[in-house]
């Protein structure tokens, strides 16, 4: 097999139908709910950025261009299914229940930003592909314990060229795992191209090889994502098996706020990526079919921007953390031989603060 | 010759440029090092002068990055290849450990392993989760395999230039937090210094100060304290930490009588342990008092925020080294 025999859409870039829709998209609440949620993630990507330019916040992944991926995930997925993300799905982890000051502690250096969340989700991923061992961990104890949850996997493209990846579909396939892959396909691990990450005319071929159903959908349609993802998630709490997922989108921002994509990407391939990009594509459609307006969408952003600027504060004002909480939770039972350490660090502690 | 005022990155660079325009051989590989110069530039230009053949960019695949190194190197290429950060080499251990250190060895010498691993390593720049931690102790600890740690722009240079030459397995560690805090001035002349060898970058009578990498900095600032409270410490940067060149430790703690090593990993079971064992098995006799350490603590390097509670500095060390020179 050279290619998949097609990518899966609902919306062109217009946000047209150019397909039959599904019977759900007939309902416009949903594909409302996802809307919302992608204007929230995006004014508040746009916010940490802000953030970070004025020294108020670390490094940080911007999910620009890529919101309908996250947003279809945490729409699709039930409160009790397990989240292992990676680093760019700020979306999925806000309708998860992150508080996005958590979001902003995390990314601005401070632990406590990796608390929050539902007890089950797995924290952000950053050694790339990791996580995916995790992930067929997880369904695999789900299975065990014939518990009806699925597990949902998120990682990159440059991620779909690691061994952990591979290996994890392998096994997701061998045992019939309940297990959701999405392999966000923005086209750029950082500065490496997806052509030169893999010779394979489609990523979602490497679950082929695992004996896995897979397929690539258009990850910047809404309603193509959520209409996959809820299949795949179907499947997996039935018993069906694993997926995988390539959702097609783009990287329209920097890597991270610590880089420069204009040194190797070439402006006009972003220039034509913004046509293509998830959020206008879905107001088009809501427009059209008469569910949102220009006075929704302004009230809407009034909305966000004061949720968005709560967070922030929230964030800002958070007292910061005793500088021992290092030692916070290294084990469950603090060993009373480390006790020396304890002892020098509160002599520098000390020393530091003058005390 | 034309000397420049070089960074450590820019001299990291500057050895590259040299070692590749002198030798055909000698190849780079790893993640986003082409087109865009490595994330932290110290592989700028290269690809440019020396064309995607030699200067490879690399799917995201780190074991494979060392497995493909260590098929270049036994078949003729010197490749240096680069991990991104430290904290993502943990994939190549594999390869580092079961193949690139012992291929001469399992060969009996049928095969050599002459390649280059660079790795920037280190916290206190305010990187992310798992991007700051100093782990050089792990590959210390591996039978044939050097790692080396330059601790200033020039010593990147010609050590990068001695690692590149050298027919085993070399992993080079950049301690990130200096690649931009100093310039000196450098001469590309292609001047190697010598690998397996500490250097001595400030004599004194009073206590030896051991450490490498970015403490090595702050150290030195504590040697300037304590001379002002007359007290004379000897500064020796370890540059190799495997393996290590005790001989010379051994010399200046036996004239002084007195040590604190300070290194920025963590506490237990690391290098400075090592050493103290090896200067306690040597010149016990010469101690006027226990051999001491500052290192980081047996916790994960805390996000970026707290990271500074983690790192010692210069007083920290003046501390130390007061408590061990006022031993009775
Ligand atoms: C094992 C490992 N190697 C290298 C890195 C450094 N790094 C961080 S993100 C990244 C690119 C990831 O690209 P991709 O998987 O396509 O995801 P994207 O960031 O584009 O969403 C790299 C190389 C890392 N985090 N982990």
């Amino acid at each position: 097999m050279e290619s998949l025999a097609t990518v899966i859409r609902y919306l062109d870039d217009d946000g047209q139908a150019c397909h039959e829709l599904p019977l759900w998209a007939h309902e416009m609440e949903p594909l409302l709910e996802c809307y919302r949620w992608m204007v929230l993630t995006r004014l508040f990507d746009q916010k940490a950025i802000a953030l970070q330019r004025t020294g108020q916040c670390g490094t940080y992944p911007s999910s620009l261009g890529q919101e309908a991926i996250s947003v279809s995930l945490g729409q699709a997925m039930e409160a009790e299914d397990i989240f292992v993300p990676y680093y760019r799905d700020h979306g999925t982890q806000l309708m998860r229940g992150c508080g996005m000051h958590e979001l902003l502690l995390y990314w601005g250096g401070d632990e406590r930003g990796s608390a929050g969340g539902p007890a089950q989700d797995f924290p952000i991923c950053v050694p790339i592909a990791t996580q995916c061992g995790h992930a067929v961990g997880a369904a695999r104890a789900l299975q065990l314990q014939n518990k009806p949850q699925a597990v949902v996997c998120t990682l990159g493209d440059g991620a779909s060229s690691k061994g952990d990846f591979l290996e994890a579909l392998n096994l997701a396939g061998v045992w019939q795992l309940p297990v959701v892959f999405v392999l966000n396909n923005n086209q750029w691990a950082i500065s490496v191209s997806r052509q030169q990450q893999c010779g394979a005319t489609a990523l979602a071929l490497k679950g082929i090889g695992a004996g896995i159903p897979s397929l690539q959908v258009d990850g910047n349609d809404t309603i193509a994502m959520m209409d996959e993802v809820t299949r795949a998630l179907e499947r997996a709490r039935s018993g069906g098996g694993a997926t995988l997922i390539e959702a097609i989108s783009y990287r329209l921002s920097d890597h991270t706020t610590a880089d420069d994509a204009s040194r190797y990407r070439p402006d006009d391939e972003v220039q034509q990526a913004w046509k293509r990009e998830p959020i206008a594509r879905l107001k088009q459609f809501l427009m059209r079919q008469g569910a949102w307006s220009d006075a929704l969408e302004q009230q809407w952003q009034e909305h966000c921007q004061h949720a968005v600027a709560a967070a922030v504060k929230h964030y800002l004002e958070m007292p910061e953390q005793p500088p021992e909480a290092m030692f916070d939770y290294l084990y469950a039972d603090w060993p009373s031989v480390l006790d020396g350490q304890l002892q020098t660090f509160a002599e520098r502690r000390q020393r530091r603060l003058g005390e | 010759m034309n000397i420049q005022d070089k960074t450590m990155v820019e001299a990291v660079n500057l050895a590259l440029h040299h070692a590749m325009g002198a030798d055909e051989r000698v190849v780079c590989l790893g993640e986003d090092i082409g087109v865009n110069g490595g994330v932290f530039r110290a592989t700028v230009d290269l690809q440019q002068r020396f064309g995607e053949q030699r200067v490879m960019d690399t799917p995201l695949a780190e074991t494979l990055i060392a497995g493909s190194a260590i098929g270049m190197a036994a078949t003729g290429l010197r490749p240096v290849m680069e991990i991104q950060f430290m904290g993502f080499i943990f994939p190549a251990f594999e390869q580092l450990i079961t193949h690139a250190a012992r291929l001469r060895n399992r060969t009996r010498g049928r095969m050599q392993c002459p390649l280059v691993v660079r790795a920037p390593f280190g916290g206190g720049i305010h990187a992310p989760e798992h991007h700051s931690e100093s782990t050089e102790a792990l590959l210390a600890h591996i039978p044939g395999i050097r790692v080396v740690i330059p601790s200033s722009p020039r010593r990147a240079y010609g050590l990068l230039l001695s690692a590149i030459d050298d027919p085993d397995p070399v992993v080079f560690l950049e301690p990130k937090r200096l690649y931009r805090i100093q310039k000196q001035p450098l001469a590309d002349d292609g001047e190697r210094l010598p690998l397996d060898t500490c250097f001595t970058l400030r004599q004194g009578s009073d206590i030896t100060l051991i450490s490498w990498g970015a403490s090595v900095r702050e150290t030195l600032l504590a040697a300037d304290r304590l001379q002002e409270q007359n007290i004379s410490a000897e500064v020796i940067d370890v540059a190799t930490v495997s393996p290590i060149d005790i001989e010379t430790l051994c010399q200046s703690v036996a004239r002084t009588g007195r040590c604190l090593i300070v290194h920025e990993a963590c506490r237990s079971g690391g290098i400075g342990a090592d050493i103290a064992a090896q200067l306690s098995e040597q010149v016990f006799d010469c101690l006027q008092a226990p051999i001491q350490r500052v290192t980081g603590f047996d916790t994960p390097m805390p996000y970026f925020r707290q990271e500074q509670w983690y790192l010692a500095d210069p007083e920290d060390i003046v501390h130390a080294a007061v408590s061990v020179v006022h031993y009775q």
